[in-house]
């Protein structure tokens, strides 16, 4: 977000000029908020176990997140400094009640599966460190996408963690079988390290790993 | 702006305004969409009552097929049947299972499920602890009183890939045709350790257990003794 330099002219901006196209591109790889900002680490280890649970929790935090966003940098002209902390986890926890709410309403049963999970986005920092970050200092557009970003920069780690983890621990991927039974019968066994929260710290781990070896710039030598 | 937004009288002012819109609006939405949750959780409710003798795909026939199956009874400490009082839908068993503990009076629920041959399917509702939260279940039994139809748990909070395990169907299908009751007539039943314990089928009161998750295994197999001692009386009655 830094070099984007004098180009601050006065004419209306394109609604996905590339400067807003970047708030949603950059949180998925450069700027991604696990493995570069390392946000949101706790629910990222809880949930991954499996795939539909991280998917949800994905989409969820999707919707908070541009929805806060947007909300906050509205309001950001008038909140009061020394209280804009507690008025963004107002503003989250919110948001967060009033989606476990309808969930419970209509969708019972897929709520009864994440009520865990709904509550776990309230202290999701990722969340928070946009709000604080971005949309206090940004007009209501771009802090919506860079919502969205960062949703998805946050869902798309999860789901790749989620998919490594159900597939060697369980051997399934959403529910379905996925490693056939004759390899079992060969003396395959299911990795059971990938089901405890540990693995995800190695996945993540490795994901960092790589990520930084390709992008040599974006090693932090401090 | 003249406004200054750092005054103590303009800070208090906004934190005073948010929290009354923040809690009407909850207030309301809860309020107003209470009544499709009730439903939705009594729906919930029949239906892992009736997926313990058969499971339902459609949930537009849940109602219906309750209403002409399922006959509710509440029996008390002694298992003698209680009629008037609480309904046995409404009964909740964690709180009269407090009662118990309590050593007070204490009503509990029974289902009785109408076969199309006539037999009768008893299920009881269980309820106990797995390692984070509650769980609970339904587990119907034939009119033996011995032989286990088929079995539904649910849980609150358990570890998906781990104690999750116990709502699959490769779980609850293993205690179908299993039985909790020995020759000499008390309660005998085990979960084992982990999955693909040899020579279960020659096993009445065993199953196999999910690797990883003993302690939610060991409270399934916790609730299924506690509730079946609590109806054991009901039983000797019927019978």
């Amino acid at each position: 977000m830094s070099q984007v330099a004098e180009a601050a002219v006065q004419t209306k901006e394109p609604l996905f000029s590339p400067k807003n196209r970047r708030l949603l591109t950059d949180p998925l790889d450069d700027n991604n908020p696990i493995t570069i900002q390392v946000l949101g680490i706790c629910s990222a280890l809880a949930v991954t176990a499996q795939v539909k649970p991280s998917l949800v929790m994905a989409l969820c935090v999707v919707f908070v997140c541009s929805v806060s966003n947007l909300l906050i940098s509205l309001l950001r002209k008038g909140i009061p400094s020394r209280i804009r902390m507690i008025v963004q986890l107002v503003v989250i926890a919110t948001m967060v009640t009033l989606v476990d709410q309808v969930l419970k309403a209509f969708v019972y049963d897929l709520s009864k599966e994440l009520s865990v999970y709904i509550g776990l986005i309230i202290t999701n920092c990722i969340i928070m460190g946009r709000l604080e970050a971005f949309a206090m200092g940004n007009k209501p557009w771009p802090a919506f996408l860079d919502g969205i970003g960062n949703g998805l920069g946050y869902g798309a780690i999860l789901i790749l963690v989620a998919v490594f983890r159900e597939v060697f621990g369980a051997g399934t991927f959403l529910g379905y079988q996925v490693i056939p039974q004759f390899i079992y019968d060969l003396g395959y066994v299911n990795n059971g390290v990938m089901v405890t929260p540990a693995a995800a710290m190695f996945l993540i781990g490795i994901f960092i790993w790589i990520q930084r070896a390709r992008k040599p710039q974006l090693v932090d030598i401090s | 702006m003249a406004l200054d937004t750092n005054s103590n009288a303009y800070t208090f002012g906004y934190a005073i305004i948010m929290t009354l819109i923040v809690a009407a609006a909850l207030a309301l939405t809860a309020m107003s969409l209470k009544p499709l949750q009730d439903k939705s959780i009594a729906l919930d409710k029949k239906t892992q009552i009736l997926n313990a003798v058969s499971p339902i795909s459609d949930k537009g026939l849940i109602d219906g097929e309750y209403a002409k199956r399922i006959e509710e009874v509440v029996v008390d400490k002694s298992g003698k049947v209680v009629t008037g009082g609480t309904s046995a839908f409404d009964l909740e068993i964690k709180k009269e299972y407090r009662k118990k503990k309590a050593g007070s009076d204490y009503n509990l629920p029974v289902y009785i499920y109408k076969m199309d041959d006539g037999k009768k399917k008893f299920i009881m509702p269980l309820h106990g602890a797995g390692l984070w939260d509650e769980i609970w279940g339904y587990v119907a039994l034939n009119d033996d009183f011995k032989t286990i139809h088929g079995a539904t748990f649910d849980h609150k909070g358990e570890t998906p890939g781990l104690g999750a395990e116990i709502k699959t169907d490769w779980f609850q299908g293993q205690f179908k045709g299993k039985s909790i009751v020995n020759k000499s007539g008390s309660f005998e039943f085990k979960i084992l350790k982990g999955k693909g314990n040899p020579g279960l089928d020659k096993e009445p009161h065993k199953v196999d257990g999910i690797s990883g998750a003993t302690i939610t295994a060991d409270g399934v197999d916790d609730m299924l003794k506690k509730g079946y001692l609590s109806y054991v009386d009901y039983f000797k009655g019927v019978r």
